[in-house]
């Protein structure tokens, strides 16, 4: 069996619509950061155990991914991701089980049944969709299921997460031009890392960021702090109010930091300075939200090591249950390419 | 029956899905009320509104990846690209990812669209609105690919597409939309993709085709008849699925295979067909396979005598089944 632990325990359908999370979201948010990181940590120590042939770590963007999720509608909306939204797919539902077993390629999982690079595929039924691993396509795509989603007249937002590397792709403008001209219920949410792979933003734009661009669309865009869990969760759902009320897209910026090499089949030493991502991790989300709760007196050490004694309970299980999983047969290596066998 | 034209087919089996489906929907350049610059959609705005006939900007790739959004999330998008020479920029939506829908997500979802797209040459239409551009389709597992020739085939496998729960690209040979007619039945009918068609029964050679030239082997294969040799014309219609079995069966009565296509040779789909005919019927064959295709330069050029120099015709295909029938 799968097991089920989600990342989150109790639905809040009411926060959805807020302004802001309160404080017991806050530590709802933190827990699930904690979760969401010891998570990564482990699948990184599994490919350089040489069990994962492939990671692309979140660490650093989990602020920007929980609170916006949590400021949408999990059951009703859509989220097409990208290959960096660990915590955003945890959000939705997928279990450190389930996610673990596309890491290590193994039969069940819930994507692509491990056809695809971890994380790829789509799980309909928890509304999550990545199609490619070619950065910037999912970005029509998205406006696609949006534009499905107006014509039917329904009440759904899709959110399209790519990060500053695909903000520069033909796809990406396309989409935003498509999706403002027909004020469709998008939100575009850049996670925006300062690199592309190891090309860095003042290689990738002449302008100051990526928002300053929606106005060339005629939409909305706004930076934010993307390690600040309330200052993204406050811009996700206006942009959703603003979609919702049939008003179009809007372009969220989330600033946030990398602190990993691009993959694990990345080398950063080749092109960026220890003392940077030293002080990239001054700005580490965990961090910051774990000092904002001691100061409101929400979070105490006792809760913080149970979180972190529970994510690691979590993470051990996981990994147990995914090395114990066998690999996909191949006997179905041929179904799936038509709804219909070949004649 | 009605006589119609291609075009006038094309335009009633969309009409008539997007009355049967509210889920089909068009979308392309040029294509509300201008109609579509070839007239595909003449009057489809007035009848289904803007939101069911979106004139899109100028933005093929977008225009491939938003159908294929609508389309992975329950809606049966028709896009057209306005030149089939124009696809390129959104050949990463069509061949990168649409096809792939439904093998990467291990049949949880699939791309129910159709990308229309006129294609061909033999119009004046030079480098580039004279292109041939199947192969890349055809070499696309996930992929389906037509290439009607007549109006009932056009219509018949256009109503199909539309209703296929994986995505079709859809070539129409622009140079057929006026200069063919023909008879097409009054009463719903749809013709089943992946199926070719005998359009002239003989026993001296098979010529192997579709699109455009089909109608110039239809032609030779008439001339030829005077000089007693009994040509079989077998119309392939979908490139992917490819009916061997229909091409095999004429193979192995005449003993005699020319693949005619207008798009270039090598590596094009007269290539497949042949290595086909040479695995699975090279006892029956009295002579060597034969394909007769475009010239190996880039594009059609312009000036009349360059696009004729391109363009097979009837006089060359008929040159090519007579030396092949001397064989």
């Amino acid at each position: 069996m799968v097991d089920t632990h989600s990342t989150q325990a109790t639905p809040h359908a009411a926060s959805a619509d807020a302004d802001r999370l309160d404080t017991n979201e806050l530590v709802e948010v933190y827990r699930d950061m904690t979760l969401g990181r010891a998570l990564d940590e482990r699948i990184w120590m599994l490919n350089r155990q040489g069990k994962a042939a492939i990671v692309a770590s979140m660490q650093g963007h989990e602020a920007a991914q929980l609170a916006s999720v949590r400021a949408l509608r999990k059951d009703s909306d859509l989220f097409y991701v990208y290959y960096r939204d660990l915590a955003v797919m945890l959000s939705l539902g997928l279990s450190p089980s389930e996610v673990m077993l596309g890491f290590l390629a193994k039969e069940g999982e819930p994507l692509s049944g491990a056809r695809q690079f971890p994380g790829h595929g789509a799980d309909p039924a928890r509304r999550v969709y990545n199609l490619s691993n070619v950065v910037g396509t999912s970005i029509p795509q998205a406006v696609g299921a949006a534009l499905a989603c107006k014509m039917r007249g329904e009440d759904t937002v899709v959110i399209s997460y790519f990060g500053d590397g695909a903000s520069s792709q033909g796809d990406c403008h396309e989409a935003m031009n498509f999706a403002a001209v027909h004020k469709l219920p998008v939100i575009f949410f850049c996670e925006n890392n300062k690199y592309a792979i190891s090309v860095p933003l003042d290689k990738q734009m002449a302008v100051e960021s990526v928002a300053s661009r929606a106005s060339g669309y005629g939409m909305p865009g706004v930076e934010v702090d993307g390690c600040d869990t309330n200052a993204v969760f406050e811009a996700t759902a206006q942009a959703a109010q603003r979609a919702r009320a049939g008003q179009g897209p809007t372009l969220i910026e989330a600033h946030v930091e990398r602190y990993l090499p691009h993959t694990s089949d990345d080398d950063d030493t080749r092109y960026r300075e220890r003392a940077e991502i030293d002080e990239a991790r001054k700005r580490d989300p965990l961090r910051i939200l774990r000092e904002q709760l001691f100061e409101l007196g929400a979070l105490t050490d006792e809760l913080d090591a149970q979180f972190v004694a529970d994510a690691r309970r979590v993470v051990n299980e996981a990994t147990e249950y995914v090395e114990a999983a066998s690999y996909p047969a191949a006997d179905d290596f041929h179904e799936h390419v038509y709804a219909e066998a070949a004649p | 029956m009605t006589q119609q034209t291609v075009i006038e087919a094309v335009r009633d089996a969309m009409r008539e899905e997007m009355r049967r489906d509210e889920r089909v929907f068009i979308m392309g350049e040029d294509i509300g009320q201008r109609g579509g610059v070839f007239l595909a959609s003449d009057g489809f705005v007035d009848e289904f509104g803007e939101h069911r006939v979106i004139d899109t900007p100028l933005a093929e790739s977008s225009i491939a990846g938003i159908a294929l959004g609508a389309a992975i999330s329950g809606m049966r998008p028709i896009a057209e690209i306005e030149f089939a020479d124009f696809i390129w920029p959104a050949i990463n939506q069509l061949v990168g990812e649409a096809s792939k829908v439904r093998y990467g997500t291990y049949g949880k979802l699939g791309a129910p669209m159709v990308v229309r797209a006129p294609y061909g040459g033999g119009v004046r239409g030079a480098l580039y609105h004279s292109q041939s551009v199947e192969v890349v389709f055809a070499h696309t597992p996930g992929l389906k690919v037509v290439t009607p020739a007549t109006p009932y085939d056009a219509k018949g496998l256009l109503k199909s597409a539309i209703r296929d729960d994986d995505p079709v690209i859809f070539l129409e040979h622009k140079r057929t939309y006026r200069l063919v007619r023909g008879e097409v039945p009054e009463d719903e009918y749809t013709l089943p993709i992946g199926q070719a068609d005998v359009k002239r029964a003989g026993d001296d050679v098979s010529v192997i085709t579709y699109g455009l030239m089909l109608h110039h082997c239809l032609e030779a294969a008439e001339a030829l008849a005077a000089e007693d040799v009994s040509v079989e014309v077998v119309d392939l219609r979908s490139l992917r699925p490819l009916d061997a079995e229909t091409v095999l069966a004429s193979v192995r009565k005449t003993g005699k295979a020319l693949i005619v296509h207008e798009d270039t040779k090598m590596v094009g789909i007269g290539g497949e067909v042949a290595a086909i005919i040479s695995e699975e019927a090279f006892e029956h064959l009295d002579a060597p396979v034969r394909r007769l295709a475009g010239p190996e330069v880039p594009a059609m050029p312009f000036a009349p005598p360059l696009e004729a120099e391109f363009m097979l015709d009837t006089d060359k295909i008929a040159a090519a089944i007579r030396a092949l029938a001397a064989y």
